[in-house]
């Protein structure tokens, strides 16, 4: 487990290179600093300034290179780097409101950006004219799109909202794919078609991040009422939750098929087990370096202080945050393993900090931590 | 013990009746102020998760309007609920579209 702090500033996004040698953030401003790694140390190689607003994705393509980026001014740009500067290309939306998230299909033929404009913008090159085009996905969303998270067909997308709602769209483009076979989730896939739609009719909170398996058979989500989210495509659709005792988790990735690696507002990753036959979430524990606590009495007035203070005489030391990250973690990647046998995973959050987590020593360290 | 349980059960979330609500509320009022100190703690640890975020959802709800010695009991059980439930409870009452 090592921490990096890269600036003071919360970092909203982040996105890795093919060999993980580069990272891009976004330091809360209309900029992303990528950062090449030298040795121990991170070295700052470019900044792309192209974009008005605040970025709020960033998603860097492993096979050719290029980095998409979505900001809070309705715009996309694709970077390509040429002769080691990175040049943007800007493809036009149709949003009349910020983009919130973005991320490259699995082949990297096109992307999808959710928006606050209620609808999730799927866009692919078109080689005639030369640019990007974009085309929506509107019904039946009913507010922002905070999440998307693409199937391993190419086709499929999963997307949470703030609708309270996680749904699986078709994003199928004929102009650049040909049609997907049939899936657990769906054989007829037109452009624009609800596969499937979970979520709370009367309850529920903000969904905030989904991810699917490997296999793609598999979708979990977090949303913001403290909940957890499995559901099977290939045993119905009964989605199972775990209603959790944290603070919202903001961020969800699979790391092996039944495991499941959560972040948020806690400020440390926290495990999930699905067990498939049982069609249960259960906890599997709370990933953070272990912190030496002083063993030291406590004094009367401490006692009484604290009986004052907090209406309990206990010693719990709640004074600081122990765990490596100081503020909420906003976005989980896989750094090495995909997601079937994830082995190691990055977080990055509003301390401004990224952690590398190693997941064998995370196995070791807490002892009855199993990832199945 | 078993008032507690029946009082959580059904519990009127779909009703736009202001009317049961009140009733239900202050029935559990009632109940939780019945409850003697010591007996508080088991009486959580009966309950199962839903139960515990039920209780949570009552407790914030006889938080809004304290009487003489309603407010004292109440901090009570939400302590044991807290313990019992995590923030992770409270969240889940303030995210809660349908009230009790």
């Amino acid at each position: 487990m090592s921490l990096h702090q890269f600036l003071l500033e919360p970092i909203t996004c982040h996105a890795w290179n093919r060999d993980r040698t580069q990272i891009a953030i976004s330091p809360n401003n209309h900029e992303v600093h990528i950062y090449q790694k030298s040795g121990n140390q991170w070295v700052k190689s470019h900044e792309l300034k192209e974009h008005n607003g605040h970025i709020t994705g960033i998603d860097w393509a492993p096979k050719s290179d290029r980095i998409v980026t979505c900001g809070a001014d309705r715009n996309a740009y694709v970077w390509s780097l040429k002769d080691g500067v990175w040049k943007p290309t800007l493809v036009i939306l149709r949003i009349n409101r910020a983009a919130t998230f973005v991320k490259w299909s699995p082949l990297e033929n096109k992307f999808a950006v959710g928006s606050g404009a209620r609808l999730i913008s799927v866009c692919y090159f078109e080689s005639d004219n030369d640019w990007w085009v974009s085309k929506h996905i509107k019904k039946p969303i009913r507010s922002t799109v905070l999440s998307l998270d693409w199937h391993p067909n190419n086709v499929l997308l999963a997307a949470g909202s703030c609708d309270f709602k996680c749904r699986v769209f078709s994003a199928y483009i004929k102009e650049v794919e040909e049609k997907p076979g049939p899936t657990p989730w769906g054989s007829k896939m037109p452009f624009g078609a609800v596969l499937a739609e979970f979520g709370g009719a009367g309850g529920g909170g903000w969904v905030h991040s989904v991810s699917f398996s490997s296999s793609g058979n598999r979708l979990a989500w977090v949303s913001h009422d403290s909940t957890v989210t499995v559901v099977d495509g290939t045993k119905g659709s009964t989605p199972s939750q775990l209603k959790t005792e944290f603070l919202p988790l903001l961020s969800v990735l699979f790391i092996s098929e039944n495991s499941v690696v959560a972040a948020g507002h806690d400020c440390y990753p926290v495990l999930f087990v699905y067990d498939g036959t049982k069609g249960s979430v259960t906890f599997g524990g709370k990933l953070d370096v272990p912190k030496q606590t002083s063993q030291r009495g406590i004094s009367a007035r401490e006692r009484f202080q604290n009986l004052d203070r907090r209406a309990t005489s206990s010693e719990t030391t709640e004074q600081g945050l122990e765990s490596l990250h100081k503020n909420s973690i906003s976005q989980i990647s896989v750094l090495e393993g995909g997601k079937s046998k994830c082995s190691t995973f990055c977080t990055t959050g509003m301390d401004g900090g990224m952690v590398t987590w190693d997941v064998k020593s995370l196995e070791s360290a807490l002892k009855d931590l199993k990832i199945v | 013990m078993e008032a507690l349980q029946a009082v959580l059960k059904n519990p009127p979330i779909n009703t736009k009746n202001q009317n049961v609500k009140d009733r239900a509320e202050a029935l559990m009022l009632k109940v939780l102020s019945a409850f003697k100190s010591s007996d508080i703690e088991k009486a959580v640890q009966s309950l199962d998760k839903n139960g515990v975020d039920l209780l949570m959802k009552y407790i914030y709800k006889g938080f809004e309007k304290p009487s003489e010695n309603s407010s004292a009991t109440l901090l009570q059980w939400h302590e044991k609920a807290l313990s019992a439930g995590g923030v992770g409870s409270i969240v889940r009452v303030l995210t809660a579209r349908k009230t009790v």
